[in-house]
């Protein structure tokens, strides 16, 4: 199955948070590694998206969007870490 | 949230009325897009926006596309390449007309995204690399860096079919004579110019090598193109040394 990554969540994940995570890091409860949700590997199909880390291929979250609601399921995330002051972008 | 300290925050993203102000030919099967968007709080270098359309029926379809512009201001370009079995790009490359009014929401993208160094010295040299359309937001990017006048060196490698398909040339040409350093170097899969002896083939591994700022300077390398194109350079980049945290990929996709 063709798969994108993270950027692509920007737009859905943006709605429901109110801001754009995808620059949020967020540790894999699977192999540990600590990447932005953007460098997530996204798989979508008519019913959502479910994105998996890079590294191990273990689910990090899904979206399903149907019937004016969205379930978001963070199941392979133990934490995110979000910058609250000036971020070194190198 | 007073107290808060927000440096180079991204401008708030929202959901916003574009009408089309200009609609043009950018390559045979892409066309480029002006829009005036109500609302629209500017946006950062190498951000994207979703565009929703909706059908008389209800049905909706909402693809993601890449800004070619940043800054301030309530004007964005995009441009959007046609993809034959598309249900959205075609209709925006060849139905799309001036006065047409589109939903989109942005803007989007918070890694993906360049500033210029906050204290207006040198920083860190940028490696862009594209795959087709995907040179899309680091035209964004380049234009940025010219615009400020940044003294970072800046390198572009673009790998299009024919020269025919080069988004931006002249953009990317001035661009490339401004006072911000900024060298652009093709690589042509199907024809190069006529008259040159330009090599014709996919990216290797050697070629990526020899074009790109090598892992030694530490770079930070934007890549930009079809899933395929990203994971394979990626990949290289890596076994070339550079270090996965200093490589910021976007994969393009959708119709």
């Amino acid at each position: 199955m063709q798969h994108f990554d993270g950027n692509l969540l920007a737009g859905p994940l943006a709605d429901v948070f109110a801001f754009d995570p995808t620059g949020a890091r967020a540790r894999c409860n699977g192999c540990g590694a600590v990447a932005e949700l953007a460098t997530m590997l996204v798989y979508r199909s008519g019913a959502g998206s479910v994105a998996r880390c890079r590294d191990c291929g273990a689910v990090l979250l899904s979206l399903v969007d149907g019937d004016g609601r969205m379930f978001v399921n963070f199941i392979g995330i133990g934490a995110i870490e979000i910058a609250t002051t000036g971020r070194d972008d190198a | 949230m007073s107290g808060v300290k927000q440096l180079q925050a991204a401008p708030r993203t929202g959901w916003h009325v574009a009408e089309v102000v200009e609609t043009r030919r950018e390559t045979p099967s892409a066309a480029r897009i002006t829009l005036d968007v109500d609302g629209w709080p500017g946006n950062l270098a190498g951000q994207h926006l979703d565009v929703r359309l909706t059908a008389p029926d209800g049905y909706t379809a909402t693809r993601s596309y890449s800004i070619a512009s940043s800054g301030d201001g309530e004007r964005v370009v995009l441009a959007v390449d046609r993809l034959p079995d598309g249900e959205v790009s075609p209709f925006l490359v060849d139905e799309l007309r001036v006065g047409d009014r589109l939903e989109v929401h942005g803007p989007l993208g918070a890694f993906f995204v360049w500033r210029p160094p906050a204290d207006g010295g040198t920083g860190r040299p940028v490696q862009l690399i594209a795959g087709g359309s995907g040179v899309v937001p680091l035209v964004a990017i380049a234009r940025a860096h010219a615009d400020a006048g940044d003294a970072t060196p800046f390198r572009l490698l673009y790998s299009v079919r024919t020269p025919d398909e080069v988004f931006f040339a002249d953009e990317l040409e001035t661009a490339s004579r401004g006072p911000a350093p900024l060298a652009v170097e093709f690589v042509y899969t199907r024809r190069a110019p006529a008259g040159t002896d330009a090599p014709v083939g996919r990216i290797t591994r050697e070629r990526l090598a020899a074009g790109v700022i090598g892992a030694d300077a530490a770079p930070v390398v934007y890549v930009c193109g079809s899933t395929g194109f990203v994971e394979r350079v990626a990949g290289w980049l890596i076994e070339l040394g550079h270090h996965q945290t200093a490589i910021r990929t976007e994969r393009y996709g959708g119709t």
